[in-house]
């Protein structure tokens, strides 16, 4: 259990977020032209980093907005919160 | 050669204090090269170790342990052995491992304590009864024993369960596996480890792998923190750390890692004599030979290796064993822990080669491997000495998320993961 400082809301208890997984995983711009293999790679494969991961987080018991996270999967320790849309702040 | 256990040794031992026990396995140093490491001293990597040398005569090999043989998820789980499940790939699957539970402590000569006390699952909602009813049928014709209880007969199955159809959640009518039971999880592990060594296994502990030395798309050698080692094939049990290795050999894997948590309480008389899953309400519970209440909580959403999991799914499954067994309002926890498991979009394993050639992988088992340790361990053990899957893993493969072919034992398979 951690703290989450949300974007619009301030800091709240974990348990109010839903993890909505890896973030800027791009959706396909052309679907259509898309091989079997690149469909398997957009929808199932994942980094699955132990370390410093990007992902999106939704204050699901809250303002209810999506917003983006670094954090160190390792110890759970927060590095960043930025907005949907918004560049990484840093690496 | 290892001395056989039985009731003689154990009587001839006393007489000494217990103090001459014939060492389970060596403490070797890694040769040069091998012809297959594993990858994960855990139940898994172990049986597989075990299965190689027994029936595909592969005798130089390795098991590489980054702690120590059984300490993680091994050593985490709620030892629940079961094979009730929905699909016809996963019904082989697990009631192969089923039927190898049946004679393992005869087979390694280790007593992994399998107590064949039943699995019972719990219906809450109009959808439960149909999903168990479906699944009970599903199972019966795979051959694999299961009946349905009306509520009734699940009062009369675990007394205390409370059936009053007033609360939140009434239980609704359930499923019976009477095959399906409970086995010591570390005896697993220690009685694959000693069946192997005694086969030559090299079982190396403390050794971390840091690296997958690959030319082109061959596997040559494994880095360790104990030195380089050259094999040609590399099996992978790595559990929630499967997508790390993956990573180290250049592979993607569709697989998340999460915590996932369980709890025991203070030792207590008999009360509850087999095992009761509740999907709707997550919580499920049985009663280990010491007395304590064997409690599985459910995993976070978020990925982590953190081995922590947060208070609040505790707290869910504590409320829905309350309201499930209001006897236990005063039992006391004694210890709480987490175990990281890696988990497949269509909850089912990856027993599978690669892309990589002698790079295979077993994982994705998710919520739910210990009750598959032997059969995973027999198949991955085929699949990596053939370099052919067994036809009872060939629907595991890595390709299936590719293929669209998933087996999805999400909803269905008796429990949410």
């Amino acid at each position: 259990m951690f703290l989450i400082t949300c974007p619009f809301c301030g800091e709240r208890e974990q348990s109010e977020f839903k993890a909505g997984g890896e973030a800027h995983i791009e959706r396909p711009k052309q679907p259509i032209e898309l091989s079997d293999d690149e469909w398997a790679e957009y929808l199932f494969m994942r980094k699955n980093i132990k370390g410093i991961q990007f992902e999106r987080w939704n204050h699901a018991h809250g303002c209810r907005k999506w917003f983006n996270m670094i954090r160190d999967t390792s110890n759970d320790t927060i590095k960043a919160v930025y907005k949907m849309g918004e560049k990484p702040p840093v690496k | 050669m290892k001395n056989k256990y039985s009731i003689f040794s154990l009587i001839k031992n006393a007489f000494s204090y217990h103090e001459n026990w014939q060492k389970a396995w060596k403490d070797p140093t890694p040769k040069k090269e091998y012809d297959a490491v594993i990858i994960g001293g855990g139940g898994h990597g172990l049986a597989t170790a075990y299965y190689l040398a027994k029936k595909h005569n592969m005798k130089n090999i390795a098991v590489v342990e980054k702690g120590w043989i059984g300490g993680g998820n091994t050593g985490r789980n709620t030892t629940i052995i079961r094979s009730n499940y929905l699909w016809d790939a996963s019904a082989g699957l697990y009631d192969h491992a089923l039927k190898l539970w049946e004679g393992l402590s005869q087979e390694i000569n280790y007593n992994v304590m399998f107590s064949q006390r039943g699995v019972m699952n719990l219906a809450h909602n109009l959808q439960d009864v149909r999903d168990l009813k479906r699944r009970t049928h599903a199972n019966r014709l795979n051959g694999i024993d299961a009946v349905y209880l009306s509520t009734e007969e699940v009062k009369k199955f675990c007394p205390i369960i409370n059936t009053s159809q007033d609360i939140r959640y009434p239980v609704l009518g359930g499923t019976l596996q009477r095959r399906a039971g409970t086995a010591r999880h570390d005896a697993v592990a220690w009685g694959y480890a000693r069946g192997a060594d005694e086969m030559g296994v090299d079982i190396i502990q403390n050794c971390e792998v840091k690296g997958i030395k690959r030319s082109g798309d061959e596997v040559e050698g494994i880095e360790t923190t104990r030195g380089f080692i050259k094999t040609k094939k590399v099996g992978v049990v790595a559990a929630g750390h499967s997508s790390v290795l993956a990573n180290m050999a250049g592979l993607r894997l569709p697989l998340e890692s999460k915590p996932l948590q369980a709890l025991v309480s203070e030792p207590v008389k008999p009360i509850i004599d087999t095992v009761v899953m509740s999907n709707a309400v997550h919580a499920y519970v049985s009663q280990s030979d010491k007395g304590e209440l064997v409690i599985g909580a459910g995993t976070d959403d978020y990925i982590s290796y953190s081995q922590k999991g947060s208070h609040d799914i505790v707290e869910g499954t504590l409320n829905a064993i309350l309201e499930l067994y209001p006897i236990f309002s005063r039992m006391r926890m004694l210890r709480q822990w987490g175990g990281i498991v890696d988990i497949c979009p269509d909850a089912s394993p990856i027993i599978s080669k690669t892309t990589i050639k002698g790079l295979y992988f077993n994982c994705g088992w998710g919520t739910g491997g210990f009750k598959a340790t032997p059969g995973s361990g027999d198949l991955f053990a085929h699949t990596i000495a053939n370099d052919e899957p067994h036809k009872l893993n060939a629907a595991f493969n890595l390709n299936r998320f590719i293929s669209g072919d998933l087996v999805d034992e999400h909803g269905a398979a008796a429990v949410a993961h």
